[in-house]
């Protein structure tokens, strides 16, 4: 699994840090999404697709066959 | 595994409604494994597509609509969704489990979704079915907003809640004069409250709009089926070729009516919309989710109805699960942004006008703050912590606060999730700490005993976690810092 994020759409609301704190950190000085595992390990795969569907501004993209 | 609502597992999910909470629940019962039919039913052509970005960058011209995708084409593929797009749903009979389309044809299901959402009023007084009056809720309506703006001449926005203060701060950085009126005293002001809405009025009226508050609009002149002008109820006329109609939406369920769907009525509901059951299920085998659905909400005894973004996704996520008899998971505080001129403003919880609000963090003046907003206590001041409004310029060191990671454990070892909202000191101190909070973090007491339940003055912080505790609970967290948990119940504050 690969991970991309589109920074321009991330509004900061900081829900895949919730789902997946191990995956997405946010920025101390605007809460735009940081990307700490663009290719994230097994268990933490399962996060990583879940803060993709609940990211309010669709800014996470999973590419699974990476 | 039951699944409420479905005596055997289904074997046909169909979804009414293309858009967030809509592809939400296809999302969530193939995460959850299931692999029989999932049919979706959306009214618009094309892929599923986001809409807050309607009233900001398409509306603008920055992004184009592609951009506005939920999902690339070839991520919607390997859901193995049977798509139908450009098809409404026309009605549903819930005896033999079939859903009437627009072309005729019938698709019969196990499990129903409804998430047809929201479509936005424009009554007969505002200028419908005149060119150049319009309101904005789909990608058609934005791209023809687009174009009217790119012609020139004067926007007037009726209504300043989200879409037309939005869509104001768009028209005004394309240069085009705007006029906006509402008949509130402020605008957004029935969420932000008064003092945060007044410096959003401060902001538009600097930007160079015509802001109108306190006024309504009596008529829409029209010439030949074209508008050429507002009257505002105080006798004004503005003349316009272009009126944005920005007056709210109404849960489209036209569809249902008849079908045995309970629809609420404001008057004995309180709420319109799809009446639901806490977990999204309407009636037998039919659940709803998003913009349509109004859930029953426990905690208030009423149905509930929202139209935020995050909100919609969530439902639409939790309904997947609980379908297919899974457990949903558990729902955030309610939150919702907004992006005006170089303003960003980002709300957690509950907030509004009827509720005390304090500055925590920055200042009004400045623009850039923190407020948290929750009950009245005698001093005029919140406390309880329902809510947090965080608005900032770009570069604003305030709104790190909204988003600082805690990772907490409680004392059995049980991790909670939660990030710190806002600093509180600005409330508790010089008031004695008197301010109390539902959700709080407040620093241990030196002798290492558990913490008092007020707000020390120096160091208050809030959380707002991802899930309420029914009892208060006292935690353990960080060397200096504790967490406490209680129910959002009021008490008076005691002298």
């Amino acid at each position: 699994m690969k991970i991309t994020i589109e920074e321009e759409k991330c509004c900061g609301a900081g829900q895949c840090v919730l789902v997946a704190p191990e995956v997405f950190d946010q920025r101390d000085e605007d809460g735009i999404v940081v990307l700490l595992e663009p290719v994230p390990p097994a268990d933490q795969q399962a996060a990583a697709r879940e803060a993709a569907q609940v990211c309010p501004a669709a800014a996470i993209h999973i590419h699974e066959e990476a | 595994m039951t699944a409420p609502g479905n005596a055997a597992p289904p074997r046909h999910v169909v979804v009414v409604g293309a858009s967030a909470a809509g592809l939400a629940v296809v999302e969530e019962v193939r995460r959850q494994g299931f692999t029989g039919e999932v049919t979706l039913v959306g009214d618009e052509p094309g892929l599923p597509y986001d809409r807050p970005p309607l009233s900001k960058q398409l509306l603008a011209g920055e992004w184009e609509t592609d951009r506005l995708l939920l999902r690339a084409p070839e991520r919607f593929e390997e859901l193995e969704v049977t798509h139908r797009p450009g098809t409404a749903a026309t009605g549903l009979d819930t005896g033999t489990r079939t859903v009437r389309l627009a072309d005729g044809g019938t698709v019969g299901y196990d499990a129903l979704v409804i998430a047809t959402g929201a479509g936005a009023v424009h009554p007969p007084s505002l200028g419908a079915g005149l060119r150049g009056a319009q309101v904005l809720r789909s990608l058609a309506d934005a791209l023809q907003l687009r174009g009217s703006l790119a012609r020139g001449g004067r926007l007037v926005v009726v209504g300043a809640g989200f879409v037309g203060a939005e869509a104001a701060a768009v028209a005004r950085g394309m240069g085009v004069p705007v006029t906006m009126v509402d008949p509130l005293p402020l605008p957004m002001v029935n969420v932000l409250g008064d003092e945060v809405a007044r410096l959003l009025a401060g902001r538009h009226t600097a930007a160079g709009v015509d802001l109108r508050c306190g006024v309504g609009v009596e008529e829409v002149l029209a010439d030949g089926g074209r508008a050429r002008g507002v009257v505002l109820t105080d006798g004004t006329v503005v003349e316009t070729g272009t009126v944005l109609v920005a007056v709210g939406a109404r849960p489209a369920v036209r569809w249902l009516e008849g079908s045995g769907v309970r629809l609420g009525d404001r008057g004995r509901d309180g709420v319109e919309g799809v009446l639901c059951d806490p977990r999204g299920l309407a009636a037998d085998g039919v659940w709803a989710a998003g913009d349509v659905a109004a859930w029953f909400d426990p905690a208030t005894g009423r149905h509930r109805r929202g139209e935020h973004r995050l909100g919609a996704a969530e439902q639409g996520r939790a309904v997947g699960a609980a379908l297919l008899g899974a457990e949903p998971p558990a729902p955030s505080p309610p939150y919702f942004w907004s992006d005006q001129y170089d303003l960003k403003l980002q709300s957690y919880g509950a907030t509004g006008r009827d509720m005390a609000s304090a500055v925590v963090e920055g200042s009004l003046a400045e623009g850039r703050f923190i407020a948290v907003y929750g009950h009245r206590g005698a001093d005029g001041l919140p406390r309880t912590v329902d809510g947090v409004i965080g608005i900032s310029a770009q570069g604003c060191g305030c709104r790190s606060a909204l988003h600082k990671k805690t990772t907490i454990r409680s004392a059995n070892g049980a991790r909670i999730e939660g990030r710190v909202m806002a600093h509180c000191a600005d409330i508790a101190g010089g008031r004695g700490g008197q301010t109390r909070a539902g959700n709080g973090m407040c620093r241990r007491a030196p002798n290492g005993a558990p913490p008092r339940k007020q707000f020390s003055a120096r160091t208050s912080a809030f959380l707002l976690l991802r899930r309420r505790e029914p009892e208060p609970t006292v935690m353990t967290a960080t060397a200096d810092h504790a967490i406490y948990l209680e129910p959002f119940v009021p008490e008076p504050l005691t002298p």
